[in-house]
């Protein structure tokens, strides 16, 4: 018998050597001296806590949750997943409204998005930002995502439902909020692309935001209840109706997958595998030879440089996003460094963490306006926000290049 | 995915077999667990040290043959002499062509000096750390040794105590910046990696060298413990430009710069190759077939296998779990493989810690061209290479980089060549 694999705690904090490496990877401690760093954070800080709850550091909150530590870690400590447990366990929760306010990108998107032409005039604008900063701390020099004027959900009920159910077989798409409220067009463009692959796209009978950001911002209650309607939508379509679930957001899919059972205790296992990335799934489709896709004759020469979101980085699915620009006629991939680029989500518009955010994101506007590309290429919204206010490169979703380019 | 080659982890075994098959344009990838142990280099890469019988090596090269009669099981023993010297002299311009600028010669070892101010011999060093011919005769009569105040990593008096009994006096220099008050918010965290991100601004990077200026006055060589240069190549010379006397870097506790930048040289250069390195993945099953390796399956890519010609099993020793110690065996966890390690634990290992120690030498099966072995079978289209080779003594004989170097380069070659 081995005694020492049965002395492994859920979060195996104990398997930590004190190597430091997850620390040097951090993009955070490289920029903040106030965080102590994932070591102390995590599996250190976590031997405290188990002693006494006092320990607890107000300082995690500036963990950004990349998961970074996790993938440099040798040992395979979750160290993201113990300091965000810590949080959940020890920490003060949420009492502001701003935080509510980002945190809620559901409901707060439903309330922008018909509203949108007036919303996005309205918050363009220096006084606006100016009294957002004063009044909610939201930085102003944050540029906010516009808004669509009519949702993502609604278009497809009146335009594509119909017409989807027509297909023989179907996939089920979790779209996100940035689809339904700020972006329709990349449900659009995976909407076309998988058409293109013979499947039809439905969507789940009840999707909520996936939670990424109340779990930040402290709303540990209200973020398991909507995974909890996230998950009986998911067994529903999984079990009941046999379809596969793809997301095109990089940090819905690993928080469905992943934070769910790591952080909210919703054991998923049974529908996990069918929860997957949609650059993921159209690469299998085609790698098995099931679908050829058919481009444009006219294969102009366009370079793409890809960015590897954090939460694409723990998933290490990366690559199936790049072989796919890589299959496009005419496209030139490049791939940046994997690092973050310093917005996390909600982090980044907080007047607090602005400069911390553009100090970790400095080392890879710089690499994108080196690397002579015309468009740069990733899986993540906030990502794509980030890139577009602090580079000069305009940056989009890869199914978005990709559908751009089919015949 | 499929691959021509796909290795199985990615420190430095695995990188530098992963870098000479892309060189011949094959499509490779890497699977790795996490960061390798490369983040605790010394700076040095080491090919051979000593003889397992306690023998002070002088040229590698030539005490392969006695290592030889002695070993016959240890990795160069396998590849034989002629093998290891013929992969040995080309090992600097791999380095070298991967941006990692090393010095040194197979046929004579030079002495690094650790962190203590010890002199232990090494093949090959990074430019810019001390390094002597003779271990009793370093380059200066009088140096000063300068730390940052605070920097627990790092230490000047037992350094200054080993260089006196070479002769050398040593004086003592300490810096202090705001930036540097800042970290040490967090004591616990005050390591090289954090204070090389201060000096990596260039205003900083002037206080430092003022205060080199300063300790110049007493002494003809300066000690700096690694603590720059961590986003960029030109700290030393600027810091070198400012004086003129030797400025000399030694390693710190780990993490090590010098490690931390070999790694990603080693990875960069893998990738600008073409090869797919998956970091913080871990493999889980194999799927064999007629007695080969068809694919292998991992934590991440689940339904996904990852399936290639050949495979590598580079996945290291202990520390990277590449082997696993129960209470009565060693094993090997991807494919368990057979292994190699003396009966009853109590054989594995000695009470007094600097000893030679037996499990260090454990390590997986395989036969004289490195193949895997499993249940007496050796597998055809699987290669051991690195840390978690059988039959030598990385700490005790000083070979551990040259292993791993070495066996790697040969399993690329005879990978290429389809033997």
């Amino acid at each position: 018998m081995n005694i020492q694999q049965n002395t492994v705690s859920e979060n195996n904090f104990e398997q930590c050597i004190k190597c430091t490496i997850c620390t040097v990877y951090c993009p955070v401690a490289a920029v903040n001296p106030d965080f102590p760093g994932p070591k102390q954070a995590g599996p250190d800080g976590e031997r405290l806590r188990l002693k006494q709850p006092d320990f607890y550091d107000n300082a995690l909150k500036y963990c950004l949750n990349c998961k970074r530590c996790e993938v440099a870690c040798p040992s395979n400590v979750r160290i993201g997943d113990i300091i965000q447990s810590a949080r959940i366990k020890y920490g003060p929760g949420n009492k502001s409204v701003r935080n509510f306010i980002l945190a809620n990108t559901d409901l707060v998107g439903s309330l922008a998005s018909p509203f949108a032409p007036i919303v996005n005039t309205a918050v363009a604008l220096k006084p606006v930002r100016y009294m957002m900063d004063k009044v909610m701390a939201i930085d102003h020099r944050r540029i906010f995502p516009k808004y669509s004027h009519g949702t993502f959900t609604s278009w497809y009920r009146k335009h594509a439902a119909a017409e989807q159910a027509a297909y023989t077989k179907h996939v089920a798409y979790f779209h996100g909020c940035y689809v339904n409220y700020n972006n329709p067009q990349l449900g659009k463009d995976l909407i076309r692309i998988m058409n293109a692959a013979g499947y039809g796209v439905t969507l789940l009978d009840k999707e909520k935001c996936c939670g990424v950001a109340l779990i930040s911002n402290g709303l540990y209650g209200q973020a398991r209840r909507q995974a909890q309607t996230n998950m009986t939508s998911i067994r529903k379509a999984v079990r009941d109706d046999g379809l596969d679930i793809i997301a095109t957001s990089s940090t819905c899919t690993f928080t469905v997958r992943d934070e769910y059972p790591h952080l909210l205790g919703l054991d998923n296992g049974d529908v996990r595998d069918s929860i997957e990335l949609a650059t993921r799934y159209i690469y299998r489709l085609i790698k098995s030879g099931k679908v050829r896709l058919r481009f444009k004759e006219d294969a102009t020469p366009q370079k793409v440089a890809y960015h590897t979101p954090c939460h694409m980085e723990k998933m290490g699915w990366a690559y199936y996003s790049i072989e796919l620009l890589r299959m496009i006629p005419g496209v030139e991939v490049t791939v940046l460094d994997s690092q973050c680029c310093g917005i996390a989500g909600t982090y980044g518009f907080k007047r607090e963490n602005y400069e911390t955010s553009q100090a970790i994101g400095e080392p890879l506007f710089r690499q994108i306006e080196a690397s002579g590309a015309d468009i740069v290429a990733t899986d993540c919204e906030t990502c794509k926000w980030q890139i577009e206010m602090s580079t000069s490169k305009p940056c989009e979703h890869p199914l978005s290049i990709l559908a751009s380019r089919l015949e | 995915m499929i691959f021509d080659t796909v290795i199985i982890g990615g420190g430095l075994a695995g990188m530098v077999c992963g870098i000479r098959l892309a060189e011949a344009g094959k499509r490779c990838a890497i699977v790795s667990q996490g960061q390798s142990a490369i983040h605790f280099s010394s700076g040095s890469f080491e090919l051979l040290g000593r003889l397992p019988d306690g023998t002070a090596v002088s040229d590698p090269v030539e005490a392969m043959d006695r290592l030889r009669e002695i070993s016959p099981e240890h990795p160069y023993s396998v590849l034989g002499r002629q093998r290891c010297e013929q992969y040995a002299m080309q090992v600097p311009d791999l380095l070298r062509a991967a941006d990692i600028p090393v010095s040194g010669d197979c046929r004579k070892n030079h002495f690094r000096i650790t962190p203590m101010g010890k002199a232990t011999p090494a093949w090959l060093t990074i430019r810019g750390y001390l390094t002597t011919e003779e271990p009793e005769q370093l380059p200066f009569g009088k140096a000063c040794i300068i730390n940052v105040d605070g920097f627990l990593d790092f230490y000047p008096e037992f350094i200054a105590e080993e260089f006196a009994r070479h002769g050398v006096a040593c004086s003592f220099g300490s810096v202090n910046l705001p930036d540097l008050e800042k970290i040490r918010k967090n004591p616990s965290e005050m390591r090289s990696t954090n204070i090389a991100r201060v000096f990596d601004h260039e205003e900083n990077l002037e206080v430092l060298a003022a205060k080199i200026r300063e300790c110049r006055k007493e002494c003809d060589a300066l000690i700096l413990p690694a603590i720059i240069g961590l986003n960029r190549n030109d700290s030393l010379e600027i810091l070198k430009s400012k004086v003129d006397i030797p400025i000399y870097l030694l390693p710190t506790l780990p993490p090590s710069i010098p490690g931390i930048k070999a790694q990603q040289a080693l990875q960069h250069r893998f990738r600008s190759l073409g090869g797919e390195y998956f970091l913080g993945d871990t493999v889980v099953s194999a799927n064999m077939e007629n007695g080969s390796v068809k694919e292998i399956f991992t934590v991440n890519h689940g339904n996904i296998p990852f399936r290639a010609d050949n495979f590598v099993l580079a996945t290291g020793s202990f520390f990277s779990k590449g082997l696993v110690a129960t209470p009565d065996a060693i094993r090997e966890p991807v494919f368990d493989a057979d292994t190699v390690f003396v009966p009853e634990r109590k054989n594995w290992y000695s009470m007094r810690f600097f000893d030679r120690h037996n499990y260090q030498s454990f390590g997986v099966r395989t036969d004289t061209e490195l193949h895997v072995v499993k249940g007496d079978k050796a597998i055809g289209n699987l290669y051991c290479i690195g840390a978690g080779l059988a039959g030598f003594n990385p700490v005790h004989d000083g070979c551990g980089a040259g292993v791993s170097i070495l066996s790697a380069m040969y399993v690329a070659d005879r990978i290429l060549k389809g033997e």
